[in-house]
């Protein structure tokens, strides 16, 4: 009889290339994602050693975090930003590794575009010197962030070690509730286990609130598995996924398309598999979540208040509350819509989609942003750009006032001049709260695409669910 | 890679927990091309004033903690971003060991791949040793890698663990790439007989 396996046991089973006793596993690796960031002294240390790239038809590069989101046609301004661009360039040039670069009109965020080209596939391990690499497993891949080093491995031989992870399953059940976004799950999720819950942990989502999730909802819970300490979260492929995947650029086609899936349903996790741990969430009993410090899982509903340092259990989470409050420029007791904002951050590998911008919009539409605060609108790709401009999204924004910018991480991380300025507070939707994360002394909160939409019209947190919408068409995101 | 066998330095108490790496090494230097010349970027916003200006009530910059090599924390050090310009940073300043009750995944990975050693110890532990700095000027550690044993110089003796091929790579400074290239020939075949391709 052979044993019952979790859909992580069997990508993970089917990779393994080599397996000594008392050693990690060898990995093989599918798909290399690089960006400018995290490369450089990949490409360097493999030069110094006199090693080369062993699959290069297996490694996919593209430029997001240090780019600027304004003018393409403009040259770089920050001398050293352009030259970890050009450095990109010639490596890639070099070793004949794919680049969708600035110009290119497939260029974006590592994670909205790996999905939109159909890179990213159901079976397959996937890696990127990026944390945010989970994002690949709502196609139910095996997906997780590495540092250069390992990046550097990888391109040297196309394979990891790696010590097998323990499985743990999050349960979602019930029906999300009017308002309650993908976002809402992840950070009231990370707000219940911690961001050190998952550690140790590959993480499967399940549960009818995950089956009912589309692409991108699915792609918002895994892209934050790393808040909860997960290395990687997945998903089961399901008719969801395929029609997703369909003819996409670098999907299978044709006969390969119909033997590809018939192999994709068999990765699903074994009827009667036990994972190491379980953890079960009622979403039902979910509202739209606003974090109040300094790390992911500082999160209330929109209905409650900034909590007291004391009400927290140990002596360490004590200081921790204090110490973001202090940063934050928060006060104990006050409710959370009474927090009032100064800019709106819609973008982020984590909400920066289609789909989250159809939602946004919806909000915005027929309404002007607050005069004390100053939004932006920084789609994932320049595809997720294009069609949005074809939807006419884009004028939904621009007559609210917003900024429309073009693809890249922007101000999630603020490596490029998208930066808050110190003291102020803004509205994101990207996945870190950390100290200046967004720009030294900036106060981040984390919401969702419409709770910042709505935040950048009333200059404060609102609850969306009490929103009046101006338009009568069928409202994209917030499920009624 | 550095070998790391054992180790005595000065300990620094960095009384916080979810330190994260965009905290170790702020974004705005991670544009460098290099791995080297990190260290004066290490927790720079907490480091340095506005100005650029040492910030004296941090605790690298109080003259107790000159020339220390050891960091104490609190939990889930090192979360948050992938990046490797964390530890890079940490042991560009010259830190070699970082003790902690728990670590962020990608971050204890990370150290492994540059001789950074991250030490988990108890939370009564780590407190304990919270007091013994404070109690201690120029508190010190010796850090036995080999034997799997910290001391100080008060008769203090914590066991801690460590997974024996982390160890033997670390206590060796194996090259990781080295190794996984001896197995080049299992490579090709997983790649001729199981690689699925589209």
């Amino acid at each position: 009889m052979t044993s019952k396996r979790t859909m992580f046991d069997k990508i993970w089973d089917s990779h393994v290339v080599y397996q000594e006793s008392g050693k990690p596993s060898l990995l093989y690796i599918d798909l290399h994602l690089i960006h400018e960031v995290t490369s450089p002294q990949a490409f360097e240390g493999l030069r110094l050693a006199g090693r080369s790239i062993r699959r290069p038809d297996l490694t996919v590069a593209t430029v997001d975090h240090n780019i600027p989101t304004t003018d393409r046609s403009l040259p770089i301004a920050d001398p050293i930003s352009r030259q970890q661009i050009e450095t990109l360039r010639e490596n890639c040039q070099n070793h004949k590794i794919t680049l969708y670069d600035l110009d290119s009109r497939n260029q974006g965020i590592v994670h909205v575009i790996g999905p939109e080209l159909g890179l990213t596939l159901p079976g397959k391990t996937i890696v990127c010197g990026d944390s945010h690499t989970s994002t690949h497993g709502a196609f139910g891949a095996l997906a997780f962030g590495i540092g250069t080093s390992e990046v550097e491995h990888v391109m040297a031989t196309q394979c990891l070690p790696q010590a097998k992870p323990k499985t743990m399953e999050i349960h979602f059940k019930g029906k999300l509730p009017y308002g309650v976004t993908a976002k809402d799950v992840v950070l009231h999720l990370i707000n219940q286990i911690g961001t050190a819950g998952a550690t140790g942990y590959v993480v499967e989502y399940t549960g009818e609130a995950i089956r009912n999730m589309s692409m991108e909802e699915r792609m918002t819970i895994c892209n934050m598995s790393i808040e909860a300490g997960a290395r990687a979260g997945m998903i089961a492929p399901d008719e969801t996924t395929f029609s997703y995947l369909r003819g996409r650029k670098h999907a299978p086609k044709g006969e390969a398309w119909e033997k590809a899936v018939a192999a994709w349903k068999e990765l699903v996790t074994d009827e009667g598999a036990t994972y190491d741990a379980r953890v079960e969430i009622d979403v039902t009993e979910i509202a739209p979540q606003v974090t109040w410090g300094t790390s992911p899982g500082m999160g209330a509903d929109i209905t409650q208040s900034v909590p007291d340092p004391a009400s927290f259990a140990s002596s360490t989470e004590q200081k921790a509350a204090e110490l973001a409050l202090q940063y934050m420029g928060l006060t104990a007791g006050t409710p959370m819509s009474e927090i009032a904002i100064d800019r709106v951050f819609i973008g982020s590998c984590t909400n920066s989609r289609i789909e989250d911008l159809r939602a946004a919009a919806e909000v915005v539409a027929g309404y002007q942003v607050a005069a004390t605060v100053q939004a932006m609108v920084v789609p994932g790709s320049q595809q997720v750009k294009e069609q949005a401009e074809e939807e006419g999204l884009h004028q939904i924004f621009l007559d609210a006032g917003f900024e429309w910018r073009e693809a890249g991480c922007s101000m999630c991380l603020g490596m490029n001049p998208d930066i808050i300025q110190p003291g102020e507070r803004c509205a994101s939707t990207s996945n870190r709260n950390f100290e200046g994360r967004q720009g030294r002394g900036g106060r981040t909160h984390l919401v969702s695409p419409v709770m910042a939409a709505a935040a950048a019209i009333k200059g404060h947190f609102v609850d969306i669910r009490d929103w009046k919408f101006n338009r009568k068409e069928k409202k994209h995101g917030i499920p009624s | 890679m550095e070998s790391l066998r054992k180790h005595k330095g000065i300990v620094a108490p960095l009384d916080r927990a979810h330190v994260d790496t965009d905290a170790i090494i702020p974004k705005q230097f991670l544009k460098r091309i290099e791995r080297s010349g990190f260290g004066q970027f290490l927790f720079y916003e907490w480091r340095f004033d506005e100005a650029g200006q040492p910030n004296p009530a941090f605790v690298l910059n109080q003259p107790a903690y000159k020339g220390t090599s050891i960091l104490l924390a609190r939990e889930n050090f090192g979360c948050g971003s992938s990046r490797e310009h964390a530890p890079w940073s940490l042991t560009d300043f010259g830190f070699r060991v970082i003790i902690a009750p728990s670590f962020a995944d990608i971050f204890y990975n990370n150290c492994f791949q540059n001789g950074l050693l991250p030490l988990v110890l108890s939370e009564e532990q780590v407190q304990e040793l919270f007091e013994r700095t404070a109690q201690h000027e120029g508190y010190q550690l010796t850090v036995d890698v080999e034997n799997l044993v910290i001391r100080d110089d008060f008769g203090l003796e914590y066991s801690f663990e460590l997974d024996p091929y982390r160890q033997h790579c670390l206590v060796n400074g194996l090259d990781f790439i080295g190794l996984t290239l001896q197995h080049e020939d299992k490579i090709a075949a997983y790649e001729k007989t199981k690689l699925v391709s589209y």
